[in-house]
């Protein structure tokens, strides 16, 4: 009888986006709350890092916006997140993407996986 | 520990706490025992572990015999020998407690970690072997001796903590757990007592 995991599993809401992987590209949809208004906000990049297991799994994303790289990392069983969409498969050969953050301009892109079904 | 998210979309840290029901095995009274207070049982043990003075005190509230006895004074709960005693009839969501435990063994411990001593300042300008150490302990010919109660290296954890003002988080009756904000002391698995 594994508590903690049960009380994961019924207090946290269960995510229903796709699954995915690092080096994938998506768009994370997540809510904001200002005040007493809220509004949705998109978060486009490439996933660089799961991280963690059970309630503390986070995922991290990373953009570049105007030239400065932009990571933000989202928990997995944070309720704020409405929704994500994987756009591209991403090639890559390592879990952790660190070395993408000395790397700018085409030599950051990651390859995209191809896939025939 | 885990973590949940409240109703505000923030992740909050909690220690599950498995509570299942109390049984009264005594009620003490003025009258009785010179001050009111109630002695409550948790756990479940073995018959043949039990002391049969102990299997007597058991059948007379009728229950079978448990692990652990704890005394509470001076609470106004108003039972009577061998009722059940459930959390959600003490505690509610969002309410203070106070939680005490035997806190994790830390074994012999120098003055840094168990006094929070800081040590000598520096590790360069020609100090050596200094950086960890207590200082000095008190004056020479007089008083000429140590005085009590100085704080020195030991035996640190092992102890009975009490941490007030925990948050209650999060009750759930039916599997009987209590989810409280913050950290608890012990190791995991261990005993502890929450009061309001």
């Amino acid at each position: 009888m594994d508590l903690i995991k049960l009380v994961h599993q019924q207090l946290n809401t269960q995510p229903t986006f796709p699954e995915f992987r690092s080096g994938d590209s998506i768009v994370v949809s997540y809510k904001i709350v200002e005040g007493v208004k809220e509004r949705i906000q998109d978060f486009k990049g490439d996933v660089i890092q799961i991280k963690g297991s059970g309630a503390g799994k986070t995922f991290t994303v990373r953009k570049m916006s105007n030239g400065v790289g932009v990571e933000r990392i989202f928990p997995f069983f944070s309720p704020h997140i409405v929704e994500v969409k994987v756009l591209k498969r991403g090639k890559v050969r390592r879990a952790r993407l660190y070395y993408l953050r000395d790397l700018v301009g085409k030599k950051a892109k990651i390859k995209e996986k191809r896939t025939f079904n | 520990m885990t973590s949940i998210f409240d109703q505000n979309g923030r992740s909050v840290a909690c220690t599950v706490v498995h509570a299942q029901p109390n049984v009264v095995t005594q009620v003490k009274t003025v009258d009785s025992d010179g001050y009111d207070a109630i002695q409550l049982a948790y756990g479940e043990a073995k018959v043949k572990n039990t002391p049969q003075s102990m299997q007597g005190h058991f059948e007379k509230a009728k229950t079978a015999p448990k692990r652990k006895l704890v005394e509470f004074r001076d609470y106004d709960l108003s039972k009577n020998l061998g009722d059940l005693v459930s959390m959600d009839e003490i505690f509610a969501e969002g309410e203070k407690c106070s939680a005490i435990g035997t806190s994790k063994g830390k074994g012999f411990q120098g003055v840094v970690k168990r006094h929070k001593f800081e040590g000598v300042g520096q590790a360069t300008h020609g100090q050596h072997n200094r950086l960890r150490a207590p200082g000095s302990i008190g004056a020479s010919s007089y008083p000429s001796k140590v005085v009590k109660g100085m704080r020195m290296a030991g035996r640190m954890g092992g102890e009975r903590v009490k941490i007030k003002n925990l948050r209650v988080q999060k009750l759930l009756p039916d599997q009987n757990l209590i989810l409280i904000k913050g950290a608890i002391p012990g190791h995991n698995g261990s005993f502890i007592i929450i009061e309001k």
